[in-house]
């Protein structure tokens, strides 16, 4: 690659990105899309384009996992890690690709976060482009293209196939649609009627938290500052979670117009969807979608031929960071930074994107705003408890005859989904991804809801072939890597919990480890700044308390072992001193 | 009319806009801290400084006061997870008090003195990291850096020179230098620079100095924390 070519490219992304400073992370991921990374002879000229210093151009970089510097290998391939895809045989096959590519240094492999497939593993990304269903079979095509040096775009299109999969359609799903009916009835009945309705309805947040939506949106309605913002948080990382991928994939007119409602309602002029970088398959087709809005008069300016009313929506994809699903580390996301969690209040709706007022949705909710803006009100409490109205999506995933996306109403209990997913011998259901409930079958009459488990769609569900302590180990790293380092608690008490929970795992541990573990975890739980943290502790907090058995197995019945073998680390000074007489040894290991 | 929320059962007065924090410094009521400077925006990231608002735990230097609220510091549980957020930041560095020449004049040996923390019970994980000593008059131990950010405030917003940035994330998260080295002999940095004097810990330290104040006379050799204050509260420039 020569320097001109750098050059060249670098001022024609940041040229597309406005010179921004904002943009900065959009500017990084297009530059590592055009060159296979972010030459670090182009910071200084990312630096004066958007006076931003080197070193917080590197430290944006060094955030994000998808980032990189090396612009030597045409291929990288990143498994999904979660424990979805491990069951489904993960890590033979990310092992099995590194023997093949031995030989040729062109490619890497590495694990990553869950890639939003786990109804459709193994599956991987190569360059950011997703692969499902992987096999050894297409493990060994792979590495033969990649000796040839093969691009991607002569690769067979149906590697790169993400299916739909709904199993179960609901009020969402089998309601028909039709395009502008959405923004047609906002315009018609007018802001305040609309929020009265959507208030009606009783939605509430689908990304877990369950905020209502109507109350949501009249604080940044009532907020005051101009150019709001609708952002659509589109960043679906909770290991798991499939559902917002389809809603993206085939219900995005839904998903436009609920945005365009809502900025009708706030009085936004800009709207942002926030892609995780995992779906990176999914922008084109959005970008596209967006333009025959565009086309139809439907997004822009005057939308639907109302004077004034002028919205747009711009996509930001993410990099590889759990963190930004959180609202206020995506809108810094947004920002072109670090994604660190802030400081509140102040809340989005009074200053969020650019210290505008801002909605932060996640995809689900602003398709059923939508919904509810056609439908009305009684129509979506059809469906779902009084607390709990609507329906939910679910990923489910693991051990069922049936994975794939279920659309039910709240209220529904383990009992049925497990049944209709056609799931047996279930020793354990994890509802709401890495940071929720892991259920035994004694609760399984409980049900999907607010008011009882509540959920992002995440459902993975465990057979009792399964060792539930490798599923608290995978949450565990997951923490580990997802947390963003900014608070001690998190930081360091993620890396702590790992280490002891490898220590269990290799049989060293006694109750004073689980003890230890306790405190630690409850520490997190307590002190951490972001929801993250405060629930990086769950895996194992919940399993100490419902599933005791699968740590008791492992444990010495001393109280206290080191985490190393005492005497084997005597070895080094044996040999220096050339001695291996039995004084030179610790018996029973220094124990 | 003035408004009061209580801490441990004290009437604490505030304004508009002050923090738990800001009212109960002013009211002469310490509650531990490392990542707090009242110069400079709160960020609330070491944790320390968690109390129970009304039944709720929060950091008191982002918290803003409440009328009537009812802030609990110093109670067992609370002194408990400090304690355990201490032996975190011990264990994460390589913090080696007897032979630091901050021993003494350290905030975070002098908040673990005040908390009660003995030892470090938690694995340690010894990182690997270097000292950069390029800069003539100041050296940087990263041994010792517990990612306050404090010098990254005080040089963006203080000095208006961003001289110091964090990068990475999660446990390797560290902090960096502006400079085309990465190394503080090549930046910006001044001895003059608030940055210079913000360090709550061994991390950033002036040369040739060291041990002009023996160890025994140093700032918290005498009286605890909790009297004495911040250390930057003693440094000259």
């Amino acid at each position: 690659m020569t320097d001109d070519h750098i050059t060249e490219t670098t001022n024609r992304v940041m040229t597309q990105w406005n010179n921004d400073q904002s943009n900065l992370l959009q500017m990084l991921i297009d530059l590592q899309q055009a060159l296979n990374g972010i030459p670090e002879s182009a910071i200084n000229q990312i630096s004066a384009g958007t006076r931003r210093s080197p070193a917080d151009i590197e430290s944006v970089i060094g955030f994000y996992s998808f980032l990189h510097h090396d612009t030597h290998n045409p291929y990288r391939v990143l498994f999904s890690d979660n424990i979805t895809d491990r069951m489904l045989g993960s890590r033979a096959l990310a092992e099995h690709l590194n023997s093949r590519l031995q030989d040729i240094d062109t490619a890497t492999v590495d694990y990553t976060s869950c890639t939003g497939m786990g109804d459709q593993g193994p599956a991987a990304l190569v360059n950011g482009h997703t692969l499902t269903r992987l096999d050894k079979e297409r493990i060994d095509q792979m590495a033969a293209l990649m000796e040839t040096n093969t691009p991607l775009s002569d690769w067979p299109a149906e590697w790169f196939r993400v299916d739909e999969n709904i199993r179960r359609r609901d009020l969402l799903l089998e309601t028909d649609f039709e395009k502008g009916s959405a923004i047609k009835c906002a315009l018609e009945s007018g802001a305040e009627k609309i929020l009265e309705e959507l208030d009606a309805s009783g939605l509430r947040g689908r990304g877990g938290a369950g905020f209502k939506t109507a109350m949501k949106w009249r604080f940044c309605r009532e907020a005051t500052g101009d150019n709001r913002v609708v952002v659509c948080n589109a960043d679906e990382g909770e290991p798991g979670t499939f559902k917002d991928r389809l809603l993206l994939q085939s219900f995005a007119e839904r998903l436009i117009e609920g945005m365009t409602v809502c900025a009708k309602v706030i009085g936004a002029t800009t709207g942002f969807i926030y892609l995780r970088g995992e779906y990176l398959y999914l922008r084109d087709e959005l970008e596209s979608k967006l333009q025959r809005y565009r086309d139809a008069g439907l997004l822009s300016k005057d939308i639907h031929g109302e004077a004034g009313f002028d919205f747009d929506i711009k996509i930001h994809l993410g990099a590889g960071a759990y963190i930004c699903g959180e609202e206020s580390a995506l809108i810094e996301s947004l920002e072109g930074k670090r994604g660190i969690p802030r400081i509140r209040p102040p809340f989005p709706v009074t200053s969020g994107y650019l210290n505008r007022p801002t909605v932060v949705n996640n995809v689900e909710t602003l398709v059923a705003a939508a919904m509810i803006a056609v439908h009305g009100a009684a129509w979506f409490r059809t469906k779902g408890t009084e607390q709990s109205p609507g329906t939910k999506l679910l990923s489910i995933s693991g051990n069922c005859l049936k994975p794939g996306i279920y659309e039910y109403p709240f209220g529904t209990s383990l009992e049925v989904i497990l049944k209709d997913c056609e799931a047996t011998h279930v020793q354990a259901v994890q509802i709401a991804g890495a940071a929720g409930s892991c259920i035994p079958p004694s609760e399984f009459s409980r049900s999907i809801a607010f008011e009882d488990l509540a959920t992002g769609g995440s459902f993975m569900i465990f057979d009792r072939e399964r060792n539930l302590l490798e599923m608290v180990q995978n949450f565990t790293d997951f923490f580990v890597h997802e947390s963003c380092g900014f608070c001690t608690p998190c930081r360091v008490g993620t890396s702590l919990l790992k280490k002891r929970l490898a220590k269990v795992a290799s049989g060293r541990a006694t109750g004073v480890d689980l003890e230890k573990m306790r405190i630690i975890g409850s520490l997190t739980r307590q002190t951490s700044h972001c929801g993250l943290g405060m629930t990086a502790a769950n895996p194992i907090l919940e399993t100490l308390d419902k599933f005791p058995h699968i740590y008791e197995p492992h444990l010495l019945s001393t109280t206290f072992e080191p985490a190393f073998n005492l005497d084997a680390s005597l070895e080094e000074a044996r040999q220096i001193t050339g001695r291996d007489d039995p004084d030179a040894h610790l018996q029973g290991g220094g124990v | 009319m003035i408004r009061h929320f209580t801490i441990d059962g004290i009437k604490v007065p505030f304004q508009e806009r002050q923090t738990i924090m800001d009212a109960a410094m002013a009211a002469g009521i310490y509650i531990p801290h490392l990542c707090h400077n009242p110069e400079f925006r709160p960020q609330g990231s070491c944790r320390l400084c968690t109390v129970k608002v009304d039944g709720r735990n929060l950091a008191a230097c982002t918290t803003p006061a409440t009328d009537h609220a009812e802030v609990k510091s110093n109670t067992k549980k609370l002194m408990a997870m400090r304690r355990t957020l201490l032996q975190l930041l011990f264990v994460e560095g390589n913090h080696v008090c007897p032979a630091c020449e901050k021993s003494g004049a350290c905030q975070l040996q002098a908040v673990a003195y005040y908390c009660g923390m003995l030892a470090p019970e938690f694995t340690h994980f010894y990182p690997q990291r270097e000292v950069d000593a390029s800069h003539p008059e100041f050296a940087i131990d990263f041994n010792r850096c517990i990612l306050c950010e404090l010098c990254v405030r005080a040089s963006r917003d203080a000095d208006q020179k961003s001289v110091f940035a964090i990068s990475g994330r999660g446990i390797h998260v560290h902090l960096t230098v502006n400079s085309p080295s990465g190394k503080l002999g090549d930046s910006d940095f001044d001895k003059h620079d608030r940055a210079a004097h913000v360090c709550p810990v061994g991390a950033i330290l002036p040369k040739h100095t060291g041990y002009d104040v023996p160890i025994g006379k140093r700032l918290y050799d005498r009286k605890p924390v909790s009297m004495v204050g911040d250390v930057s509260d003693h440094e000259e420039d």
